[in-house]
């Protein structure tokens, strides 16, 4: 959050006005997925969040390409899609995704008719799944429990998500010249009978009010998809929220994804990323959207329930825990919130009389392109554009400032240039200066000035063992040094990031995480004093008064 | 392969190598105590050199006057360890430890009544009580507002002169920030250390000199990153204002740092001249209180090693040494398995927000101790009349928001080793050769 946040209020006089056909609200992977998709039908659009990038679930999720395997007893149809935009993603988005493949695994006690059951289910859904003997799984994937007892191979795949969307907005960019404007909150419409004529927006870092002109508006907002509708005065996004809470271990414990076979509950997945892997998810009703945090009882329950397929969960080193919001689209009755209520929906909202909005909310990362290719094919339609979708033939094209976010990429390119004086910043994960530099210069973003966190999100920075705490420091001193901080903005930019990172460390910070947390608060608070930014010191005054 | 075990016999025993453990060996030998010390070292590279007694008392408010703070945190705070000491002890502690420091190569400034205002690598200002002498420039300049030229180096990470110079230029206008190329160092990553080694050579320091020369314009005072020599600074510093023809200040950079490295080094030269026994790289494995003496046992690559001690000094630190464990379960002391006071559940270790103004209660665990800094055991008495605690590994403390990491390590050291004196002569020990501090100062 930033130091100088004005207080939350409405709308004030806009002081600055922009126009574009089509305004997508929301930088998650569906909106970036939209832009990407009406660019190349030769749209123009331009895509807001009110934070930034992945800001909402497309930023804490697992990142498991679904082969569709954990639907193939709930929502056979869902299974469907996932099996299909896999075969896609792999073709047209290789920079962003690891075919590793996954296992389902039950465990001695889990319900054995549902373990029975799951190959037909998966020949029905036209998933490859092969059996194996539990000896063979655990010579695959070593770290599996002596007391798995069935065990099936899946297509699984492993995707990240930030690349992801960097890619789909870059490419969109390029194609036509569409805009992403970040830290930008739809706060109201204007109306003109049945049409939005535009949408009034507060910038979040400086406080004013923008407005944006356009002839068709798409909300995108993932599970704030009900808060914008209404703000168009629609009643027909109707949304349950659900939220899930994830841990990020400091090791790569398994090659491929492990998913418990059983109906989903508790930790029942593991998947592998880069140098890491992202245990969880726990699910919990809940009425509050932003500011959701991880407790150290949801941490507790999926390293339980994930030691029953991997044991060394127990003593892992765990570096990080977040939590983000389902939208849960509210149909018939349903029990169970992790059932039924995956798929996605497209809403016109002709039937509240508004001609120019659609709502796409619900579905997955695995999905996010059909679910921009549905709605794009709407907005198109309604703007009497007749080129066809392009998004699942087109290969995406790699963006140069794009690629830090992959784990080895940095120190691959790093090593390759071979410059000496190309210093590395953040050491765990090895990114180097000339990385930042370039993030700072033209990744997706930077037209306006970049925070340590926009940073961080654009590469790997920060996500390593130390959690940001020295490659912080150094990142801002080499951005002093560049002359790009000039003034105490990027100390209250380090506090931001020190504060926003902290956050998804609280609830793990045992072992020796927290002999890190315990150096990283000493250099933060006791010897750089980032906790008494705002303080009066006395020193100061009292230096002023003696010269 | 079995080799013999190697036997010591002491008075005392100090566990830990940070700032309490070497203060507790300082205070020790000065009064005569026959004195081993076991621990890592390279906990104390950590220090920027800045001693702290006290910045920082309640949430907003950094201390000018720490010795006033002290008196207020008396009221407040009462089971806090600077609270339970007296001032003559506190005073008496730093004028002891900087004078030996000073005496073995690494001068200080005296502790005086009032805080001074210190410079950090990132340009902001850090509330301490005494600074090494070569820093002492910075503070000056800073009260001063003098014309000042910050210089850096190409490839040296964490410090930038330009960082320094943005974030204090308001207060401080006549400051200017310089880059220079460290001279046989052209590209690639510096290290503090290495370059700090390197200026040890006068060729080097004459090259540098004549490289700042260039760039000097019309400061009056040059401040550069803590790489003034890594033996005798002052020397190192005294012989580049020569060449440059201008007063010079070290600015700390990021620890581990050359400030904290300095000390260590001198630490373990000086201590076995000293007749300390210093067995600086190794941990303590197990400590068994027998009737007749505590029994230390650790290993080296030489093999096994025993200590046997009338009496200890736990000073083994926090975390971040080992000293305290925080595990899923709960946080314990490893090595004696002493009581940890602490929150009630892993949920109240930290606040919600990382920079919340009253600190995170986590902090605040450690060891309960009585009056002489004995550990208490779960019943509530002494756990062993024979062992004290000092340092941070004490509870009811933060230290990291207090600023007061080398004010609780000195005082705390300073009354656990006048406690120790007592035991030993109670016990008899070694009463005769037991001396006052004055005693051995005189010499
Ligand atoms: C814990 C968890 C694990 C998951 N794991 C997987 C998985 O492994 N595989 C998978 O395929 N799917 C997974 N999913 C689902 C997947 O993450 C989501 O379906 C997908 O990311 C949704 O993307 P989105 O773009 O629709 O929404 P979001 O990513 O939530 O994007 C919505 C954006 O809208 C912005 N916004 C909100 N209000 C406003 C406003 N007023 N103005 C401007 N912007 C606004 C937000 O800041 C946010 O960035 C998981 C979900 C969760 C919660
Ligand atoms: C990043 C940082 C910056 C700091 N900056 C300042 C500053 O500017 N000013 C200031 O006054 N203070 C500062 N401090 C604090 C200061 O460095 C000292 O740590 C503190 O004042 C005294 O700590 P201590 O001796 O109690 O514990 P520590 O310094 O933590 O030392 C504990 C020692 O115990 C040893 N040990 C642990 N277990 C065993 C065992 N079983 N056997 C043997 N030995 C063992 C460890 O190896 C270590 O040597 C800073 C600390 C850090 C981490």
């Amino acid at each position: 959050m930033m130091a100088t946040l004005p207080p939350r209020s409405g709308p004030t006089r806009p002081t600055a006005s922009l126009e574009t056909e089509v305004l997508i609200i929301g930088g998650g992977a569906t909106g970036a997925g939209i832009m990407r998709d009406l660019a190349l039908r030769g749209i123009h659009s331009l895509l807001i969040d009110k934070k930034d990038l992945c800001a909402g679930a497309s930023g804490g999720n697992h990142g498991l390409l679904h082969s569709g395997g954990r639907y193939v007893f709930s929502d056979p149809q869902s299974a469907i899609e996932c099996r299909e935009e896999g075969h896609i993603l792999k073709r047209v988005l290789p920079q962003c995704i690891e075919q590793t493949g996954g296992l389902f695994v039950a465990v001695d006690g889990d319900d054995e008719g549902f373990a029975a059951d799951f190959a037909g289910l998966c020949a029905a859904a036209g998933i490859a799944c092969t059996p194996l003997l539990p000896a063979e799984a655990r010579e695959l994937e070593p770290a599996l429990s002596e007391r798995v007892v069935a065990a099936y191979q899946v297509p699984d795949a492993t995707i990240d998500p930030f690349r992801l969307a960097l890619e789909n907005v870059n490419q969109a960019r390029l194609v036509n010249g569409s805009i992403y404007r970040p830290h930008t909150e739809v706060v109201a419409f204007e109306k003109s009978g049945d049409v939005i004529v535009s949408a009034l927006c507060r910038d979040n870092r400086s406080g004013e009010t923008v407005r944006i002109v356009a002839q068709q508006f798409v909300n995108a907002g993932g599970a704030w998809a009900m808060d914008i509708a209404r703000l168009a005065g629609c009643d027909d996004v109707r949304l349950l929220y659900s939220k899930g809470t994830l841990l990020v271990t400091h090791d790569r414990m398994i090659r491929r994804v492990i998913n418990r076979l059983r109906p989903p509950a508790d930790g029942d997945i593991l998947v592998p990323g880069g140098t890491v892997s992202i245990l969880g998810t726990t699910s919990l009703r809940t009425d509050a959207l932003n500011a959701v945090q991880p407790t150290v009882d949801e941490i507790n329950r999926n390293i339980r329930e994930g030691m029953a397929m991997v044991p060394a969960l127990a003593h892992a080193r765990y570096i990080r825990a977040f939590s983000r919001v389902r939208p849960l689209l509210q149909a018939g009755g349903g029990a169970d919130d992790r059932q039924a209520t995956r798929g996605f929906a497209l809403i016109d909202h002709h039937s509240q009389g508004i001609a120019n909005l659609c709502t796409i909310t619900g579905g997955k990362l695995t999905t996010y392109r059909l679910m921009a290719e549905k709605t794009a094919d709407l907005v198109a339609a309604r703007i009497g554009n007749t080129a066809p979708c392009r998004t699942a033939v087109d290969i995406v094209p790699d963006g140069e400032a794009c690629r830090w976010t992959e784990p080895g990429a940095a120190p691959k390119l790093w090593y390759r240039a071979g410059d000496p004086d190309d210093t590395i910043l953040c050491e765990c994960e090895m990114v180097p200066q000339s990385a930042i530099d370039q993030i700072v210069r033209c990744a997706p973003g930077a037209e306006a000035e970049m925070t340590l966190e926009a940073i961080a999100l654009r590469s790997r920075a920060g996500k390593g063992p130390c959690q940001g705490s020295f490659c912080g420091i150094r990142i801002a001193s080499h951005l002093y040094d560049r002359g790009y901080y000039r003034d105490r903005t990027g100390l209250l930019h380090m506090r931001d990031f020190f504060n926003e990172r902290f956050k998804g460390q609280r609830a793990v910070i045992w072992g020796q995480q927290m002999a890190q947390m315990e150096l990283a608060e000493a250099l933060h608070c006791g010897l750089l004093g980032l906790d008494c930014l705002d303080s009066p010191s006395e020193t100061v005054t009292e230096g002023e008064a003696q010269s | 392969m079995i080799r013999e075990e190697r036997q010591f016999t002491v008075d005392l025993a100090v566990i830990g190598s940070g700032l309490a453990g070497f203060a507790a060996s300082i205070f020790a030998i000065n009064r005569g105590i026959r004195t081993a010390q076991i621990g890592n070292t390279g906990a104390v590279a950590y220090t920027t050199g800045y001693l702290d007694l006290f910045g920082r008392l309640a949430a907003d408010q950094l201390l000018d006057d720490p010795w006033r703070g002290l008196r207020q945190l008396a009221a407040s705070q009462p089971q806090h360890p600077l609270a339970r000491v007296t001032e003559a002890e506190v005073r008496a502690a730093f004028d002891e430890f900087v004078a030996f420091l000073t005496e073995a190569g690494v001068p200080y400034g005296q502790a005086g009544e009032r805080n001074v205002m210190a410079l950090t690598p990132a340009g902001t200002i850090k509330p301490t009580l005494c600074v090494p002498s070569t820093m002492q420039g910075g503070v000056d300049a800073l009260a001063a507002r003098a014309r000042c030229l910050i210089v850096d180096f190409r490839g040296l990470r964490g410090f930038s002169a330009r960082q320094v110079v943005a974030n204090l230029r308001q207060e401080w206008p006549q400051l200017r920030a310089e880059q220079l190329v460290f001279p046989g160092m052209e590209h690639g990553e510096l290290y503090p250390e290495v370059m700090a080694r390197s200026l040890e050579v006068p060729a080097c320091r004459e090259e540098l000199a004549a490289r700042i020369r260039d760039v000097l314009g019309d400061a009056d005072v040059v401040g550069l990153p803590a790489i003034l020599g890594m033996h005798h600074p002052h020397l190192v510093m005294a012989e580049m204002e020569r060449l440059i023809g201008r007063p010079l200040f070290e600015i700390p950079t990021m620890p581990p740092a050359v400030p904290g490295i300095r000390l260590r080094e001198m630490f373990e030269q000086v201590f076995p001249t000293r007749g300390l026994t210093l067995i600086p790289q190794q941990k303590v494995d197990a400590v068994r209180f027998a009737d007749e003496a505590v029994r230390l046992s650790l290993a080296d690559s030489y093999g096994p090693i025993a200590i046997s001690a009338q009496t200890v000094i736990l000073a083994t630190g926090r975390f971040l040494s080992g000293g305290l464990l925080a595990s899923f379960d709960g946080i314990s002391e490893p090595l004696i398995g002493l009581p940890v006071t602490q929150p009630p559940s892993r949920e109240g270790w930290f606040r919600e927000q990382y920079m919340d103004k009253e600190g995170h209660p986590v902090h605040t665990a450690g060891i309960v101790t009585d009056a002489d800094f004995r550990p208490l055991s779960a019943e509530g008495g002494p756990y062993d009349r024979r062992l004290f605690a000092a340092g941070l590994i004490l509870a009811h403390q933060d230290w990291i928001r207090g600023r007061c990491g080398a004010g609780i390590a000195l005082a705390s050291a300073f009354r656990a080793v006048d406690a120790v004196g007592r035991e030993l002569a109670r016990s008899g020990g070694q009463s005769g050769k037991h001396q006052s501090a004055e005693g051995r100062r005189d010499v």
